[in-house]
């Protein structure tokens, strides 16, 4: 069973929403930081308040990466291989990594006296693709690595050093990580920047040259947009959407 | 470079700001003015200035916002929704990352105003996952908008009343897809719905909901601040407005650029520093991987969605992925595939089948197997899966694929003779640039 204090957050969470089943997902993440994964004893828990099956549970819990059957280590370190990424480094960053840590994709490394472990995993784009190469650490981001950078990162947090993200925070653990994402904030809102280096470039040259928004009064021709959904849906950009508007005006008809 | 403002901060205006993310440097800096203007305003006033702003939906497809918000049908009793996709997982996209990290505010204070025009009383941002810094940003964005009244019963004595909750995604793209986000939302695995009926008249709960992109919803306290004409004064004919350009790959400074619509990619990596030194660009994304890849022949044309559909390609999301004469476009194009083919959510037999047979004939050809008419079967792969897929996810798959056989088919001829790839991928990465200089 899984502690009463974390039956009453469940609880809790279901409450944010109109329908309680809606607080399933973060839910599940509030199971992996108390269980380490998600557990048979976390799915009957949610499925009880939620008064859903312990299948159906299950069914969304095997749908999304981020929740684990196999107990995750106290760090999950990924590393993004995704197009853009790989070409820029991240596949040797990956190879790097794993002959490193000696294990494979979703591997968590042997348990050894004094060291901390590390579940290594590949990640598909991680919406920081202008600070690639990119790995994340419990989801933080670790800007910029290059293969001797990311050996450096993981044999810290294996040693128990301090280690913080390049554009955030002291990195956590992956339970206290998975908290916040059940909505339990942790406090460490305020570290770190307000933006890495790359997402101030361009406001830097504008900065430099002057170059601003139009001034309040600028005014430029209005009413340009379609006047009907079929228009609209002809303008933008994908065939479906056009499609799917044909077909809502002829339902509306 | 002549005097007009080829970049035009607003949304990243406040991104250097030291504690941009608080509450009270975003008020210092003019914020939550637009909220008390709107909340004196008609509610219907509201829709129209978006509407005339000309504002397109900044997630993708360009659908006009305020249109859309027009669909939610005034009469239905049920309660009224508003969603924000903070999903942003198309390959390449990372504009609303660094936006809701440094000014979770704007996006708070949109969300505020848009709810207000539609009449939902209750608001939800759809964050992925996997981004946890962000997440504690837009948390406590929330919690402090709550405490000073901008947020909750009765906001600021107008007798509206809103309740904004931030749910944290598990790992999906496909839950980017407004239908499966729903789902996910829902407590359900993820996986799109059937329409009709729209979200707009069944969404959320089977309620009437409208389902905005981040940026499209930070938009908005702009366009009430200095209104529609301001607004649509930047960008093109059908295109207005400005928007967040993010480029990343083989330029000299990878990074966010926020212009009108319709800056060049010339322009854009000009300012960039151009490409990494020695090298010129090969091919590039207009708007993520699920739209079609466009050359160096491409320089010139307008970034908006008219350009860009004119080059048979999408604006998408502005992701703008540059890669150079080093990468092999068959291993990115794999790649990708591999992407779609993982990330398919079974439900249809042409997307769930068929990203798995591109996976097979792509990675064939790459190792050097195969025979040239494989080309021809690719193309036909594509052709079952595109518009017979349920979504729109097995559509972009086929991108990648059938627009670089168009402009590339010698390379992958030249995997087939080669007998596997015939560049080396070490040159291509950030610490192997200076192996290969190509000299041009
Ligand atoms: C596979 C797939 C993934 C998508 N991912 C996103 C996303 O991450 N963020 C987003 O805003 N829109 C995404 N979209 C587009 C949404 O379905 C929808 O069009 C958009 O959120 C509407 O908002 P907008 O009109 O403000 O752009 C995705 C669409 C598809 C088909
Ligand atoms: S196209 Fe792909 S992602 Fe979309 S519904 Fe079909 S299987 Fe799922
Ligand atoms: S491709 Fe790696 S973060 Fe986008």
């Amino acid at each position: 069973m899984l502690p009463e204090t974390t039956v009453a957050e469940l609880e809790q969470i279901a409450a944010r929403y109109p329908e309680k089943r809606s607080g399933l997902l973060p839910m599940l993440h509030l199971v992996q930081s108390v269980e380490g994964r998600v557990t048979p004893e976390g799915i009957e828990t949610c499925a009880e308040i939620l008064e859903i099956s312990p299948a159906e549970v299950s069914g969304v819990a095997t749908f999304y990466t981020m929740y684990k059957r196999k107990p995750v280590g106290d760090y999950h370190v990924g590393v993004c291989t995704n197009t853009l990424c790989a070409v820029m480094g991240g596949d040797e960053i990956f190879a790097r990594l794993k002959d490193h840590l000696d294990v494979g994709n979703d591997e968590t490394t042997e348990e050894a006296p004094g060291k901390k472990s590390i579940t290594l995993e590949h990640l598909e784009c991680n919406a920081a693709c202008d600070y690639a190469p990119v790995m994340m650490v419990n989801w933080e981001f670790m800007d910029n690595q290059t293969p001797d950078s990311a050996v450096t990162v993981v044999d810290d947090l294996r040693a128990g050093k301090e280690v913080t993200s390049t554009r955030g925070p002291r990195i956590c653990t992956w339970r206290e990580a998975e908290r916040v994402l059940a909505g339990f904030p942790d406090g460490r809102v305020d570290e770190g920047p307000a933006a890495g280096e790359a997402s101030l470039l361009g406001l830097r040259i504008a900065e430099d040259r002057g170059w601003t928004a139009p001034s309040a009064d600028a005014s430029g021709e209005t009413g340009t947009e379609p006047t009907t959904a079929e228009g609209a849906a002809e303008e933008a950009d994908t065939a479906r959407a056009e499609t799917e508007t044909k077909q809502q005006e002829a339902a509306d008809e | 470079m002549s005097d007009v403002n080829t970049l035009t901060p607003v949304l990243t205006k406040d991104w250097g700001t030291d504690r941009s993310w608080t509450l009270p440097v975003y008020e210092s800096r003019g914020g939550y003015a637009s909220l008390k203007k709107a909340l004196t305003m008609a509610q219907d006033d509201i829709i129209a200035a978006v509407k005339d702003s000309g504002l397109r939906g900044r997630g993708g497809a360009g659908f006009p916002t305020g249109m859309k918000w027009s669909f939610i049908p005034q009469d239905n009793p049920k309660p009224k929704y508003l969603v924000v996709n903070a999903d942003e997982s198309e390959p390449g996209t990372c504009k609303d990352t660094p936006l809701m990290m440094a000014s979770p505010h704007v996006l708070v204070e949109g969300v505020i105003i848009s709810s207000f025009a539609i009449r939902a009383n209750t608001a939800f941002i759809y964050i992925r996952g996997e981004i946890l810094h962000v997440i504690r940003r837009v948390q406590a964005a929330v919690a402090e908008a709550y405490a000073a009244g901008h947020l909750g019963k009765n906001i600021h004595g107008s007798g509206y009343d809103l309740d904004v909750v931030v749910h944290a995604g598990a790992g999906a793209y496909i839950c980017g897809e407004e239908t499966a986000l729903l789902e996910g939302l829902e407590g359900r695995r993820g996986q799109p719905r059937l329409r009709p009926p729209f979200p707009a008249v069944a969404g959320l709960y089977a309620s009437p909901t409208v389902i905005n992109n981040v940026e499209s919803i930070a938009s908005v306290p702009s366009i009430i601040e200095h209104g529609a004409e301001w607004f649509s004064s930047m960008g093109t004919e059908k295109s207005k407005g400005y928007g967040i350009f993010s480029l990343s790959g083989h330029v000299t400074r990878p990074g966010q650029y926020e212009a009108p619509l319709g800056i060049t990619l010339r322009e854009l990596i000009d300012l960039s520093g151009g490409m990494r030194e020695g090298h010129r660009l090969k091919f590039w994304t207009p708007g993520g991987s699920s739209t079609p890849l466009l050359t160096d022949e491409h320089l010139d044309l307008p970034l908006d969605f008219e350009g860009m559909a004119g080059a048979g390609t999408m604006l998408g999301t502005r992701a703008i992925q540059l890669f150079d004469e080093t990468t092999c476009v068959v291993r990115a194009v794999l790649r990708w595939t591999e992407f779609y083919k993982h990330e398919s959510c079974g439900k249809c037999t042409p997307c769930r089948e068929g990203t798995w047979w591109l996976v097979q004939t792509l990675a064939a050809i790459e190792r050097g197997e195969g025979s040239e008419a494989d080309l021809d079967l690719l193309l036909d792969q594509c052709e079952n899966i595109l518009g017979r897929s349920f979504c729109a996810l097995g559509d972009g798959a086929t991108s990648p694929i059938s627009s670089s056989i168009q402009y590339f088919r010698d390379e992958y001829v030249a995997h087939l003779t080669h007998g596997g790839c015939p560049l080396d991928p070490a040159a291509s990465t950030v610490w192997g640039s200076s192996l290969t200089r190509s000299g041009a």
